[in-house]
């Protein structure tokens, strides 16, 4: 009997010995990014899923313009273009000798098809809206596309760098969900469903080439596994980082740098304006003055995040700071109640869904509300849950939610919108801006209307999202900020 | 036999149905529109509109349901709501994942527990069994969940053996993905070992008390060649049926071990799926893990009333 024991332990050891060959180091041209959601699929312009922009924005597929690291909006795929004065018509110039990955030539055709083809009636394109306005796309020559606007836009520039707006060929259009075939820099190489999507360097890109040769998105929901997985060397990077509490042990490591940077991400206490009692404004002001937005950034973001008191990002040159006008007040909170007729206070409902700023701070929330008299009935929803009852069905007082499309303050402007918010001022404002091509014009009308939503209390407004995360300390040109939701891996190296 | 099988497979199309109705009907119910899922906060309701009537959300239940019991007979599952790929083919490479996890931590689990059972058997009430009793009795205790991200600690953030997890595919070469597998097998398998060892300990002590152990020993074996000869033979029987409980549990339940080294195996596909409101990958994917474990205990009766015929009789 001992020898079969120790057969069976020889055995054992012999099957936990070959599973240890040596890990294979990757060479110096080749990253890991850590990444806490899969994409459903590839296609940028079939859905909203954020997940589907991290790994395709700019890397594989572009637009005619493109957001830098700092959010502003250069040419892309469009050389240069002509605004007539008018505001109606733009002229983009396109570049030359640029070829999709498939090697078809990138001409006039796929801007007209891919532009064409979000504003088709069976488009599923998820910012359909932002394109509405425009009215035709014309073929000028194979470097020339004319778009003719139903009227002028002064925003359409910055729409088209959205990823909803990449330009796409036709013939691969339909399979771009799980082949994507695009213009840039890195081309697709395989997808291990639920595991990884690799990229390589596309050899034959028509703007400055790409310094690494293979980039891998790695995909890990879970935060204590993002944790080991970072420990481990498993990935190179990871941002965001899904744990905040993480980032000073990874600081006082030298193995790695930790990230802080801004995102386009206003974190809210969305509030339903035609719920009672919220329909009144006085309740809303009350409500405002009852948060303590610092108690809110230590406790469930542990420090990283600015205050904002506004649904504008603070790091945007147009931002103006509103916070000192909705200052935590508890007693001022309370008189406010008082004089809407509520000195005893009420009862909501308070949705979470499931990102942690909102778990998190929905627990300090109700705490500081508790204080002046209101209380919450907290419902913790999944995503899925969050979109049905808050954002379709509008059933809810009160809910958190960070938005992080950029430039996003024109949802204020749509009264069906899950705040209900119907102010034909607001409106006006939005429709001025939407004229206005002027640089100062259109800054003191986003000024007003950062000025209008604070004024009337719309939503509780917390703090902008921070971007952070943790970074190998060897490896450089990743984007401190988030612009958009993107991984420009563009000019990402390894130092030596 | 035959009436006994004929019995044993109608009610085993009987579960089926069943289980297909009862997940038809919970997926119907589930709140959460797939369609607004995938379009998010900014979509238009008529864009909205125009995904459902694509992905065929708007046909009446009946013929939803039909539609998918008699794709599935012919192996259509249909295409992801998100993944835009074949529901089989997503559900198949999982499988290939899945699968031989399971088998990975069944083998570990069996290879430990059996002797480990067999030694605390053979020199019970001995400082030995105490010990290995105490160990097993901790390893049923703690929850896999914990000890796993142990093993994720120790052996990929400080040691460097492994990587915290992931799955680098088949294609990358047999030993690549074992070793990809070792820590979640470890960690599926100990607490499975831990139950099967002391199964195998109590079901052999209680066979060396039967008569006919005490019949070979008077007729000259010792302690060891009864035990060997006789005894272990017969204690297997409750050990195989815990064996079989096992492959269903560990092929369905490993969800929380496949989140925490972040493995593409079933559990995992069924969660996002479920998260991401992928109705269709759900329902087949549910099905199939449905069908595997009623099989499985078919598969378990049948021997057993191979093995020994008493059982067929007192079911006839």
């Amino acid at each position: 009997m001992q020898s079969h024991i120790r057969t069976f332990a020889i055995a054992g050891v012999l099957a936990v010995s070959t599973a240890l060959t040596p890990a294979a180091f990757a060479a110096d041209t080749e990253v890991t990014l850590g990444a806490q959601l899969e994409p459903p699929n590839l296609d940028p312009t079939g859905g909203a899923a954020a997940a589907i922009d991290e790994v395709t924005y700019s890397n594989v597929f572009e637009g005619l313009t493109r957001f830098t690291s700092d959010g502003s909006v250069v040419p892309g795929l469009a050389e240069s273009w002509e605004i007539s004065d008018d505001g109606k018509v733009y002229t983009f110039k396109l570049r030359e000798g640029v070829k999709f990955h498939d090697g078809s030539d990138f001409t006039a055709e796929d801007v007209k098809f891919s532009l064409d083809r979000i504003n088709a009636e069976e488009s599923t394109n998820a910012q359909k809206a932002l394109y509405a306005d425009i009215e035709s796309v014309e073929v000028v020559d194979p470097s020339t596309v004319k778009v003719t606007l139903s009227k002028p836009n002064g925003s359409i520039l910055f729409n088209l760098a959205w990823g909803d707006a990449v330009i796409v060929a036709p013939e691969t259009a339909a399979t771009n969900a799980t082949n994507p075939v695009g213009t840039g820099a890195f081309k697709f190489d395989d997808w291990v469903e639920g595991d990884h999507i690799d990229l390589v360097k596309n050899p034959d890109y028509w703007g400055e080439p790409a310094k690494l040769e293979k980039v891998t998105f790695k995909f890990i929901s879970d935060p204590n596994a993002a944790f080991a997985a970072v420990m481990a060397g498993d990935v190179d990077s990871f941002m965001p980082f899904p744990a905040p509490e993480n980032l000073a042990q990874f600081e006082a490591d030298p193995r790695f740098n930790v990230v802080v940077g801004s995102t386009e991400g206003e974190t809210i206490l969305s509030t339903n304006n035609k719920q009672p009692p919220f329909d009144n404004p006085k309740v809303r002001e009350a409500l405002a003055h009852a948060i303590d937005r610092s108690a809110i950034i230590d406790g469930a973001m542990f420090g990283y995040g600015t205050p904002i008191g506004t649904h504008f990002a603070p790091h945007n040159p147009a931002y103006v700071d509103l916070t000192s006008q909705s200052d935590y007040d508890p007693e001022m909170a309370k008189k406010l109640l008082a004089e809407a007729g509520f000195a005893d206070g009420f009862t909501t409902t308070l949705k979470l869904p499931p990102p942690s700023y909102a778990r998190r701070g929905g627990e300090i929330i109700a705490a500081q509300l508790r204080d002046v008299g209101i209380e919450t009935e907290i419902s913790n929803l999944e995503w899925a849950q969050w979109l049905e009852q808050v954002f379709k069905g509008k059933d809810y007082g009160l809910t958190i939610v960070s938005h992080t499309e950029p430039m996003d303050i024109g949802i204020y402007a749509r009264p069906d919108y899950y705040f209900q918010y119907d102010s034909p001022e607001f409106q006006k404002i939005m429709e001025d801006l939407n004229n206005t091509t002027d640089p100062a014009k259109r800054t003191e009308l986003l000024q007003a209307a950062q000025k209008k939503i604070a004024d009337d209390y719309v939503n509780g407004y917390l703090f902008q999202l921070a971007n952070t995360g943790v970074v190998n300390a060897k490896l450089k040109g990743i984007w401190p900020n988030r612009p958009t939701q993107a991984n420009d891996m563009t000019s990402v190296y390894w130092e030596d | 036999m035959l009436p006994f099988l004929a019995r044993r497979i109608g009610s085993l199309a009987l579960s089926l149905i069943a289980a297909s109705i009862v997940i038809f009907l919970v997926i119907e119910v589930v709140p959460g529109d797939p369609a607004s899922f995938m379009l998010g906060l900014n979509a238009a309701p008529d864009t909205v509109a125009a995904l459902r009537d694509s992905l065929g959300l708007d046909a009446p239940a009946f013929v939803r349901y039909w539609e998918w019991i008699t794709g599935m007979f012919r192996g259509e599952f249909g295409t992801s709501y998100t993944y835009k790929v074949p529901v089989g083919n997503l559900i198949a490479d999982r499988v290939w994942v899945s699968l031989p996890l399971t088998i990975y931590a069944l083998t570990l689990s069996t290879l430990i527990a059996f002797p480990v059972g067999v030694l605390a058997a053979a020199r019970r009430n001995s400082p030995t069994d105490v010990s290995i009793m105490g160990v097993t009795q901790l390893g049923i205790a703690v929850p896999n969940f914990w000890f796993a991200m142990l093993l994720q600690l120790v052996f990929a953030g400080i040691l460097r053996w492994f990587s915290a997890g992931g799955f680098p595919g088949w294609d990358a070469g047999f030993w690549a993905g074992m070793k990809a597998m070792t820590l979640p097998a470890v960690a599926l398998a100990l607490p499975q070992a831990s139950i099967l060892a002391r199964v195998m300990r109590s079901s052999l002590l209680d066979t060396l008390g039967e008569d006919f152990i005490r019949t070979a020993r008077a007729k000259g074996l010792s302690r060891r060649q009864a035990l060997w000869r006789h005894a272990i033979r017969n204690a297997l029987i409750p050990v195989l049926t815990i064996i079989g409980l096992q492959f269903s549990f560990l092929l369905a339940g490993a969800i929380i071990i496949e989140r925490i080294f972040y493995f593409p195996g079933m559990g995992s596909l069924i969660f996002q799926a479920i998260t991401q409101r992928d109705l269709i990958v759900v329902k087949s994917a549910v099905m199939l893990l449905v069908f595997a474990v009623i099989l499985v205990t078919f598969l378990v009766d049948v021997t057993y009333a191979i093995a020994d015929p008493r059982l067929r009789r007192a079911r006839s």
